[in-house]
């Protein structure tokens, strides 16, 4: 399979329509496993760095996961093919930057992604949209369990997978969600809620992870801790922990509905005005107005069948992808030119917002409410 | 003084912080402290920031010029990276990384997954273990005819093992 494949369609996990999927655009669930007695990567000379990728990548590429997959070594990548894969969260930002003795292996599909040689000898992830981090371990844990019986993999009966940072030692494993949190940043409820999370032990992030900021209302929510907890248990809690914020931000929503209908209107309106008329657009306001968009659509602003063009263009404007989508190289005025005027294309026959709808359904939703109070 | 994150920008927020009776110091710069949310006390992800960092000094108490013997990877070159040299490590420098997986995880012991080839060689030498009791208890005994044929099983096994 060639990059140009990868390119031309979006993953699955972008278009599937997964549990809660309104509030939670993507699970994913990576696993970090390194051979017995082999320098970790960050340690590896390059000889042994090629080694051990020599050793890995012909089973990786073997595994029935993998029919038909896209696989290639990151020094034959170019720098703005590794950012593509970036921003659609297939490597890491950490495994961009290598070069030589590093490869990324991934399926047609674009659930699976297994990298070679980023912080640990192996990175494997699953990605699911909308909250299945049940189900995407599950694949995970298959792929683990066959590359187990034909590779050694470092593994201690005390300290259970041994990985190059403390942090991930244990199970090895990362969980993490997506989540789309608009009505909570937007009543002003979204730092409570982080620092709840925090506080039992899970990390919020933004966009791509450790460090990044957060843009278009989306947080990365995962565990901190690898060691002493059972994989589905983590699983479990984590799981627990995102239904309560889905159902926070159901409510935020609500209340906004209830409450601050003008305010609302008006960030949907605003967010279709400029994104319909605008001739120049950073890839963060881009982000910021698509995502009052997608809640325009959730709360019936706009039709449901609007849906797939919105959640497109969260990729499609982000840097990399608009370059790769153009023929010559662009600078950053130049983007922002190019990406209104994709978004507009896109809007083109965009209805309007019709926030009477949205009025209706609040009112059905009270009506609803006051028969139940009956 | 640098930043103990970028290791590039001179030092401006001085952090101390006691954790569990242990006071550790963090040095940042002034982008890196926004970044890490330092700024704001109650959003302050400490764990995050401190892993890295409090785990060098965590180390250094430790013996002071320890080398593993299967990397060659020492403690300064922990305290550099944050990262360990290789799996044999976490043998090399189990006490000071005791405290520290302590102080970072749930738990000190592993409870999740255990892989197919692990569970076979914990299972083989449970099974190892019986047969030489069962030996030292037939030699004890006298019963030479058993003796043999539990040297033969061991024998047998010890292969299985090693294949």
């Amino acid at each position: 399979m060639k990059f140009s494949q990868v390119l031309s369609s979006s993953g699955e996990w972008l278009r599937g329509e997964g549990p809660h999927h309104q509030v939670v655009v993507s699970s994913r669930v990576r696993l970090a496993r390194n051979l017995r007695h082999r320098a970790f990567p960050g340690w590896a000379k390059k000889a042994e760095r090629t080694q051990v990728l020599e050793q890995i990548k012909p089973h990786v590429e073997a595994l029935t996961e993998m029919q038909d997959s896209f696989s290639e070594l990151l020094q034959d990548l170019s720098a703005l093919e590794k950012q593509v894969l970036v921003e659609r969260h297939l490597i890491s930002r950490e495994h961009a930057a290598k070069g030589m003795g590093s490869a990324v292996v991934m399926n047609r599909r674009q659930t699976l992604s297994i990298m070679i040689n980023e912080e640990d000898h192996l990175r494997m992830q699953a990605i699911r949209s909308g909250l299945q981090l049940k189900s995407a371990f599950k694949l995970v844990d298959k792929v683990d369990s066959t590359l187990e019986s034909k590779l050694d993999i470092a593994y201690d009966q005390r300290l259970g997978y041994l990985t190059a940072c403390p942090t991930n030692v244990g199970t090895g494993m990362r969980a993490s969600a997506m989540l789309h949190l608009p009505g909570l940043v937007l009543s002003d409820l979204i730092n409570q809620v982080i620092q709840a999370v925090n506080k039992i032990g899970l990390a919020v992030r933004g966009l791509y992870g450790e460090g990044t900021e957060a843009m278009g209302n989306l947080f990365q929510i995962s565990n901190q801790t690898t060691l002493g907890e059972k994989e589905e248990e983590i699983i479990a809690r984590l799981t627990k922990v995102i239904e309560t914020i889905i159902e926070k931000e159901h409510d935020a929503r609500q209340m906004l509905i209830q409450k601050k209908p003008d305010t609302l209107s008006d960030q949907i309106g605003r967010a279709y005005g400029v994104l319909t008329y605008a001739h120049a657009m950073t890839s963060k306001e881009a982000l910021n107005l698509l995502s009052i968009m997608k809640l325009g659509v959730d709360l019936g602003a706009f039709p449901e069948d609007r849906r797939l063009p919105i959640d497109e263009l969260f990729i499609e404007t982000q840097p990399a992808h608009l370059q790769k989508s153009s023929q010559q190289k662009l600078n950053a005025e130049e983007r922002d030119f190019l990406r209104a005027e994709i978004i507009r294309a896109r809007l083109k026959l965009f209805p309007k917002p019709d926030m009477n709808k949205v009025a209706r359904e609040r009112e059905r939703n009270g009506a609803s409410e006051s028969n139940q109070n009956e | 003084m640098l930043c103990d994150v970028c290791k590039c920008n001179d030092a401006s927020v001085f952090l101390t912080q006691i954790l569990e009776g242990k006071m550790q110091k963090v040095n940042l710069c002034d982008a890196c402290s926004k970044d890490k949310g330092v700024q704001d006390p109650t959003g302050f992800a400490l764990a995050d920031l401190l892993l890295g960092i409090g785990a060098a000094e965590e180390i250094e108490k430790g013996a002071t010029s320890q080398k593993c013997p299967v990397c060659g990877f020492t403690q300064a070159d922990f305290k550099k990276t944050g990262r360990l040299g290789c799996s044999a490590c976490y043998q090399t420098f189990s006490e000071g990384l005791e405290s520290l997986l302590k102080a970072m995880h749930k738990g000190t012991e592993h409870v999740g997954k255990l892989p197919e080839r692990a569970a076979r060689q914990m299972e083989l030498s449970d099974k190892m273990r019986a047969l030489n009791d069962n030996l030292e208890k037939a030699v004890a005994e006298e019963n030479y005819e058993t003796a043999a044929s539990l040297r033969d099983q061991i024998k047998k096994l010890e292969h299985e093992m090693a294949s």
